[in-house]
């Protein structure tokens, strides 16, 4: 099964010590990580099969709870013809993508927000026991298949938004789209790991990340018009939410900038997500330090 | 240096330290809220101390050593029993010794690799448990954690299989396997933690309190795969416990540390003297009787037909019983050991009296 020729470097990449990282075996850990998450995440997926029709249905109420928040702009649209300015279509493509990112990130580390509680609770050690980055462990701890729901939502928006809306399709708005649901789903992948360490100093903070995450791909799914600039400002240069979408998406919709910057800010999105999990990993390993340090 | 307790006879060739700690410490920061007033909270363990804040936030920030300068070696393949009261600092230590916690100085080394530097290359020469939480996955069917811990810690096949068998048939979880760990009892739990932490061979294992809260024949059953274990295996073990008679069936060598510091380092007979511990001999007669008056051996307590003996945990009760079967119309007889925290107050005594 396991075994080969993979275990070799692997050996070598352990022997180093685990403050001071060469970039060799930075990139060892990453493929151990990666093994490790994926051994979790399977025998999860293993032990939600086994209960098929239970996951069906909370797969369905996932989907069918995240797809209210849709509902709610539907509704708001019998009343009226646009929202900010911008018209149905063009909100769900803004719903559809933060919704399909989000989803994405949601899917693959959601678990990470209970880092809290295991600190609380001291079952983190257990964790720290095992030959396998802490990350991987907690990022795929007790994986949920029925997130899917929330990402099928989003995907249907989506499609629906493409559908409607009508737009010039040319090759650069094409590739936009891939591009902005992988980098905002990596930027509010870097947000989780940033907000699990935080919970290693607060362990009561995931309001605070949730707030930043579930709240703020809400916020993403109206357009910035509708918010005050000093808003719009804080996702775009603080939390840089804004490269989730909104940037990219107004390139996408050819629409103003409400914050006028220049066009080319459309094309940030991977550069702002591969700085975001730079920063996301650095406070992490600063978060994993102080609690090896204080053990609490 | 093993040396320094009074029966060192077998605390091992110090030349050959497979765990070594050289004045090892952890202090921690423990931030309170203060209770007002002039006087307040100047805790017991409280060492050093910082007041900051004013008003309703005031907190004092205390410096609290939960290790505090330990040094000891454990040559290869030994069982060695690590004793102490609640908070004396054997968590800490365990914690230390796997690299979860960073010591805040001194030296450590366990099968040659600085712990808290290579933690994850430690654990694969390492296993834990601890009998207060498990390391499996709780929502699992035991057997799921294994094929996990198969492949976490890349154990070839054969050697998989085979250590799996042997634990389950040694530990009886044939009928455990495909049991999700949260509805194991506390005993199957934990005989199921041994057996994770034992498939990837590891050659020490740190045992934190592993027969707390287990009922007799649990321990029984634990206490004596450990005794295997050690023999057939040489595994190097260093166990935490409560229980003396944890260390009495399994160690040669026990460490007693409160306060953060090792108090004693030896054999336990060699602590039984220093502690002047006594063992007590429970009798039940056929009829209430005045006091047992015997050589060796001083009533405590009387209750209808039972009465309590203390004697000398450093003799043997075996004259004693034999006595008492012979003088007296006797029922029933069992012996228990002294605690932890009685010896451990009585060496408190000794040293103040010095």
């Amino acid at each position: 099964m396991e075994s080969r020729a993979e275990g070799a470097s692997a050996e070598t990449s352990a022997d180093l010590p685990e403050r001071w990282i060469p970039r060799s075996s930075r990139r060892a850990a990453v493929r151990d990580g990666l093994r490790a998450y994926g051994l979790i995440v399977a025998m999860w997926v293993r032990s939600t099969m086994t209960y098929r029709a239970s996951f069906v249905m909370t797969a369905l109420g996932n989907f069918a709870v995240t797809a209210f928040d849709f509902v709610t702009i539907l509704l708001m649209f019998a009343h009226v013809d646009s929202l900010g300015g911008y018209a149905l279509p063009e909100i769900a493509f803004l719903y559809g993508t933060s919704a399909t990112a989000f989803g994405l990130a949601d899917l693959l580390l959601g678990p990470m927000g209970r880092l809290g509680s295991r600190v609380r609770d001291g079952t983190l050690d257990t964790l720290l026991l095992r030959p396998v980055p802490v990350l991987a462990q907690v990022a795929a701890d007790r994986f949920a298949l029925r997130r899917v729901g929330r990402l099928g939502q989003g995907v249907l928006v989506l499609v629906y938004s493409l559908a409607a809306l009508d737009l010039d399709w040319t090759p650069v708005r094409v590739l936009m789209l891939p591009m902005m649901v992988i980098s905002g789903a990596v930027i509010f992948g870097a947000v989780f790991v940033a907000g699990a360490a935080f919970q290693f100093w607060a362990q009561d903070a995931s309001e605070v990340q949730n707030s930043f995450t579930y709240g703020g791909q809400t916020l993403l799914q109206y357009p910035p018009t509708v918010f005050s600039k000093d808003l719009v400002r804080g996702v775009t240069f603080v939390v840089p939410l804004a490269f989730v979408n909104w940037m990219p998406a107004l390139y996408v919709l050819g629409r103003e900038d409400p914050l006028g910057l220049p066009d080319a800010v459309a094309f940030l999105p991977p550069l702002v997500a591969v700085v975001c999990c730079a920063l996301a990993g650095l406070a992490w390993r600063a978060g994993l330090r102080a609690y090896r340090s204080t053990g609490s | 240096m093993s040396t320094e307790g009074a029966d060192a006879g077998d605390a091992g060739d110090a030349e050959d330290g497979f765990i070594e700690l050289d004045g090892v410490e952890k202090v921690f920061d423990v931030r309170r809220r203060a209770r007002g007033g002039a006087g307040a909270g100047a805790g017991g363990e409280a060492r050093g101390g910082a007041r900051r804040g004013i008003g309703r936030l005031r907190r004092e920030k205390h410096q609290v050593r939960a290790v505090d300068g330990i040094s000891f070696r454990v040559p290869r393949g030994e069982m060695v029993g690590y004793i102490g009261p609640n908070g004396a600092g054997k968590s800490t230590t365990i914690k230390m010794l796997t690299g979860i916690l960073t010591p805040s100085g001194g030296r450590l080394s366990v099968a040659g690799i600085d712990p808290s530097r290579e933690r994850t290359r430690l654990a694969r020469h390492i296993g834990v448990v601890f009998g207060q939480r498990t390391t499996l996955w709780w929502d699992l069917p035991l057997i799921d954690s294994y094929r996990l811990m198969h492949r976490m810690y890349r154990i070839p096949d054969a050697r998989f299989r085979a250590n799996l068998e042997r634990c389950v048939e040694l530990l009886d979880l044939a009928e455990l396997l495909d049991v999700p760990v949260r509805q194991l009892s506390l005993g199957q739990r934990m005989r199921g933690d041994i057996a994770a932490a034992l498939l990837h061979d590891p050659a020490i294992l740190y045992l934190d309190e592993p027969t707390i809260g287990l009922d007799v024949i649990s321990k029984a059953k634990v206490r004596d795969f450990l005794r295997n274990l050690n023999a057939e295996r040489g595994t190097t073990v260093l166990l935490t416990t409560h229980d003396l008679t944890d260390i009495e069936q399994l160690c040669k060598r026990v460490m007693v540390i409160d306060h953060g510091r090792l108090l004693y380092d030896g054999g336990l007979a060699g602590l039984h003297e220093i502690g002047r511990s006594e063992r007590t001999l429970v009798v039940d007669l056929e009829q209430e009787l005045p006091p047992i008056e015997l050589p060796g051996a001083r009533p405590v307590r009387t209750e209808g037909p039972r009465q309590w003996l203390a004697f000398p945990a450093t003799e043997s009760a075996a004259p004693l019983v034999a006595r008492i079967a012979a003088d007296y119309p006797l029922v029933d007889l069992s012996v228990r050991e002294p605690d932890i925290e009685t010896v451990i107050a009585k060496m408190y005594v000794d040293r103040s009296a010095v």
